[in-house]
C-alpha cells in the first residue's frame, strides 16, 4: 500500500489511480482519475457513488474543473520535476478562487522536501513523495521557516508574516 | 575632510522577521549544500537550489551573485563586501549591470558561511539567479535626482520583500526582471526588463506606476510595452502578482529560449495579454496582498533624506588644475539639495576590468563614505559606484583620495566608460572574451582629450547571446561570438536606453578579436567627419543611419585584405 504524508502525519493512503491493480470504476474504491478522463466521461463520473478524487496534468485549467469542484474529495496537482511551477499556481487557484476545501494532493517526481514548503504554502496538504524522499525529511521541511512574506495559505508553524490579504 | 556624521541609516533596516528569514535561508542552503556534498542531492536537483541563492558553477570555480537590493549600500555593508572577498576569493569582486556584486572564485563548500557573513549585515544573495523573480533594481539617482516625481526606493523594498521565496512564483518559466524609476529619465533600464515601473502622479496627487511589459534582453531582445498608464500603489501588489500568475501559467516551458515573459507577450499581442491579466487582476485583487498605507509609510520612512547643511552652491571647480576639473566635469553630477553634488567612483579605470573592485577598494571606499556622504555607496547599472551626497566644498578632497585608489578615472559617461560582462575569462556561458577587448579599446582611446572631444558614447558588451552586458541598448554594442572555435565580436550600432530605448543594428559580418578596437576606432572617426555642432553619436547615427559607417568599417577591412 501506498504511503503518504497528509497534514504532518504518515498515513496509507486509501486512494487508488484510475489504472492502477484493483482500481474499480464501477465499484466502492475511492479512486482518482486524470482530469482529461473525467471531462470524456463526464456525466458518467458524475454519476459515480463513491469516492472520487481527479488528478491535474500542469497544463490543465483550474477553471475547467471549477463547475465540478464538489465532486471531489481529492485533487492530485503535478509537479513532473524540478522546474515546472505551475501547479503551485493551480493550488492558489483552488483554495483561494474556488474555495476548494478537501485534500490537494501534490504527486510527481518534483514532490521533494526542498519544494515542500512552498507547496504547503500554496494550499498542498497532502504528499506523495518521490522516490527517494523520507517521510522525516518532508516533515522537517514544512517547519524549515517559520516567517513568511506573502499571505499565501496560512500554516500553523508561520509565526509572522508581512503582508495580509485582503479578505 | 569632514568628521564623521552622525550615523543614521536611511535604508531599510531588517526588523525581527526580515532578520528571521535570511537565517533561516542560510540554514537551508547549508543543509542543501551539505546534502549535495555528500552525494544525497544529484547535479540536478542541486542546481536549483544553489541558482536561487545566487551560487553558478562557472568556468573556473563557483560564482556567486550577492543581492545588493536597488544598489544601494551602507559603509558597512560594503566593508563587509570587501572583507568577504578577501576572505572567501581573490581579493576582488565584479559590479554588475543589476547593481549585484559577483565573486568569481568562492569555494562552493565555503558558501553557506559566505551567505552567513551577509546576513549578519542584513544582506543575501537570494534569487539573484535562477527562474524566479531576480533583485529588483533602480535609478541610481534615486531620492537625488532633480526630476524625481518620487524616490523609487520603498517600493522596491517593498517588491523585495513580496519577490522572497514567493510561493506561487519562484518557480517560473523563465527568470523574471523588475526595475523602478522614479524620473523621465530613465536610468534603470526600465524597459528593457520583463517588468519596467515607472512613478507617477495622478491628478490628485496619488502615487502609482505606468507599468511596461515584455522586454527583455537576451536572445530575441524587446522593448517593454505599456500595460497600464496608470496603477495605483495599493494595488503594486496584486497586480505584479495577477501579470506572474498569467506569466506563470502560460509562459512557455518547452524551449528555454522562448520562455521569457516578453515571447508570451509578443506571441499574444499586448492587448490579449492586457485582457489576460486584467481578468486575473478583477479575480484575484479582492483576495491578493494589500498594501496598506501604514507599511508604505513604515519603509519610506527609512528613506528620509540626510541631514544635509544649510549651503548654496559654489563653483568647485574654479582655479583647480585640469585634471580636478575635468574630473568635476565628467564624475560628478548635481544634486537637488544646493551645496551637493553626487560622485562617481569610476570602475573603469583604464588597464582594469569593467566594474571591478579590490577588497582594498571597496573598504576605502567605505571609509570615505562615512565621512562624506553619510555612510552610503550605491552601485549603478553602468558598473560604476556612486556617493550621492558629497558637499561641494569637500569634492576636491574626495577626488584626492578617490584618484590615489585609482578610481577617479575622468570618464564616466565617455566611450570608455564601457559596461562589460566577465566574458570567457570567467563565464562558463560566454562564447567570447570581453576584458582583452575591453582593455584593447581602452589603450586605443587612452588620450582623455580624444574621449572628450567624442562626447557621450555609450559602448557596452556582452559575451554572449545572454546580453548581461545589454550590448543591443549600446551605442555602439559589441557580441562575443563563436566562430569554428575562435573568438569573433559582432558589432552593432544606434542602440540606446536612457530616455529614449532603441535595439542597436548589426552593421554587418563579426570582426575578429584583435580588429574590435580598430573598428571602434573607424566608427567614431564617421562619426567625427559627419557630425553637426554640438551633436552627440547617437544623434548623428540616427540621422545619417548605418550605411556610411558600414562602408567606412568593410571598406578598410578588403584594403586590409
Amino acid at each position: 500500500m501506498r504511503r503518504i504524508l497528509k497534514r504532518r502525519e504518515i498515513v496509507t493512503d486509501e486512494w487508488l489511480y484510475a489504472g492502477e491493480e484493483g482500481a474499480d470504476p464501477a465499484g466502492q474504491t475511492p479512486l482518482i482519475v486524470p482530469f482529461a478522463q473525467f471531462r470524456a466521461h463526464a456525466d458518467v463520473w458524475r454519476g459515480r457513488r463513491a469516492p472520487l478524487g481527479v488528478r491535474l496534468s500542469p497544463a490543465d485549467a483550474v477553471e475547467d474543473l471549477a463547475a465540478d469542484l464538489s465532486l471531489f474529495q481529492v485533487v492530485a496537482a503535478e509537479f513532473p520535476g524540478p522546474a515546472d511551477g505551475r501547479a503551485f499556481s493551480q493550488a492558489r487557484l483552488l483554495r483561494s478562487r474556488f474555495h476548494y476545501g478537501g485534500e490537494l494532493r501534490a504527486v510527481g517526481a518534483g514532490v521533494k522536501q526542498d519544494l515542500i514548503f512552498l507547496m504547503a504554502r500554496c494550499g498542498f496538504d497532502s504528499f506523495e513523495l518521490a522516490a527517494g524522499e523520507t517521510f522525516e525529511a518532508a516533515i522537517a521541511a514544512l517547519s524549515r521557516y517559520d516567517v513568511a512574506y506573502q499571505p499565501a495559505e496560512p500554516l500553523e508553524t508561520i509565526r509572522q508574516q508581512r503582508f495580509l490579504a485582503a479578505q | 575632510m569632514l568628521p564623521p556624521a552622525a550615523y543614521s541609516p536611511r535604508m531599510y533596516q531588517y526588523d525581527p522577521l526580515d532578520q528571521a528569514f535570511v537565517d533561516q535561508r542560510v540554514a537551508e542552503f547549508r543543509d542543501q549544500t551539505r546534502r549535495y556534498l555528500a552525494g544525497e542531492l544529484s547535479e540536478d536537483e542541486f542546481r536549483g537550489l544553489r541558482l536561487r541563492n545566487g551560487l553558478y558553477i562557472q568556468r573556473h570555480a563557483p560564482m556567486l551573485r550577492i543581492a545588493i537590493p536597488y544598489g544601494l549600500l551602507s559603509s558597512r555593508q560594503l566593508r563587509k563586501l570587501g572583507a568577504i572577498a578577501r576572505d572567501f576569493d581573490r581579493g576582488f569582486g565584479h559590479f554588475t549591470t543589476r547593481q549585484n556584486l559577483q565573486l568569481n572564485w568562492p569555494r562552493l563548500e565555503a558558501v553557506p558561511d559566505i551567505l552567513e557573513q551577509l546576513a549578519s549585515v542584513q544582506m543575501h544573495a537570494i534569487q539573484t539567479s535562477g527562474n524566479c523573480i531576480r533583485n529588483v533594481t533602480a535609478d541610481h539617482m534615486a531620492g537625488i535626482a532633480v526630476d524625481e516625481v518620487d524616490d523609487p526606493r520603498p517600493y522596491c523594498e517593498i517588491i523585495r520583500q513580496w519577490a522572497n521565496l514567493h510561493p506561487e512564483f519562484t518557480y517560473l518559466p523563465r527568470k523574471f526582471k523588475i526595475a523602478v524609476t522614479g524620473s523621465p529619465e530613465d536610468r534603470a533600464a526600465s524597459e528593457v526588463h520583463d517588468v519596467g515601473l515607472h512613478l507617477r502622479r495622478d491628478e490628485r496627487g496619488q502615487i502609482g506606476f505606468q507599468v511596461l511589459v515584455g522586454g527583455g534582453l537576451g536572445r530575441a531582445p524587446m522593448i517593454g510595452q505599456v500595460i497600464r498608464e496608470f496603477l495605483p500603489l495599493p494595488d503594486l501588489l496584486t497586480y505584479l502578482e495577477a501579470i506572474l500568475r498569467v506569466y506563470n501559467r502560460h509562459g512557455r516551458r518547452d524551449n528555454i529560449h522562448k520562455a521569457r515573459i516578453k515571447i508570451l507577450v509578443k506571441a499574444l499581442g499586448i492587448d490579449r495579454f492586457r485582457e489576460q491579466v486584467d481578468a486575473e487582476w478583477d479575480a484575484a485583487r479582492a483576495t491578493g496582498p494589500v498594501l496598506p498605507g501604514t507599511e508604505v509609510a513604515r519603509i519610506r520612512a527609512f528613506f528620509q533624506p540626510p541631514a544635509y547643511a544649510t549651503l548654496e552652491n559654489i563653483d568647485a571647480a574654479a582655479g583647480r588644475e585640469p585634471e580636478f576639473q575635468a574630473w568635476y566635469r565628467y564624475n560628478t553630477r548635481a544634486h537637488k539639495v544646493h551645496g551637493y553634488r553626487a560622485v562617481f567612483v569610476s570602475l573603469k579605470a583604464h588597464g582594469r576590468n569593467p566594474g571591478d573592485m579590490t577588497s582594498q577598494q571597496m573598504e576605502a571606499v567605505a571609509n570615505l563614505a562615512e565621512r562624506v556622504s553619510f555612510g552610503q555607496v550605491r552601485a549603478t547599472h553602468n558598473q560604476n559606484l556612486l556617493l550621492a551626497d558629497v558637499r561641494q566644498d569637500v569634492l576636491y578632497e574626495v577626488w584626492r583620495e578617490l584618484r590615489a585608489l585609482d578610481l577617479a578615472m575622468p570618464n564616466i559617461g565617455t566611450l570608455t566608460d564601457m559596461i562589460a560582462c566577465p566574458g570567457l575569462d570567467f563565464c562558463s556561458l560566454a562564447n567570447a572574451g570581453t576584458l582583452n577587448v575591453a582593455q584593447a579599446i581602452q589603450k586605443q582611446f587612452d588620450d582623455l582629450d580624444y574621449l572628450y572631444d567624442l562626447g557621450d558614447i555609450e559602448i557596452k558588451m556582452s559575451g554572449c547571446m545572454n546580453a548581461c552586458g545589454h550590448h543591443h541598448v549600446g551605442h555602439i554594442g559589441i557580441l562575443g561570438v563563436d566562430k569554428h572555435g575562435e573568438e569573433w565580436y559582432q558589432i552593432t550600432l544606434g542602440g540606446s536606453v536612457n530616455g529614449f530605448t532603441a535595439l542597436g543594428d548589426v552593421i554587418g559580418p563579426s570582426v575578429a578579436q584583435a580588429d574590435v578596437a580598430p573598428t571602434i576606432e573607424r566608427i567614431v572617426e564617421v562619426y567625427r567627419a559627419q557630425r553637426e555642432d554640438g551633436e552627440r553619436f547617437i544623434e548623428t547615427y540616427r540621422r545619417i543611419g548605418l550605411k556610411p559607417f558600414k562602408e567606412r568599417v568593410y571598406a578598410a577591412h578588403s584594403e586590409a585584405a
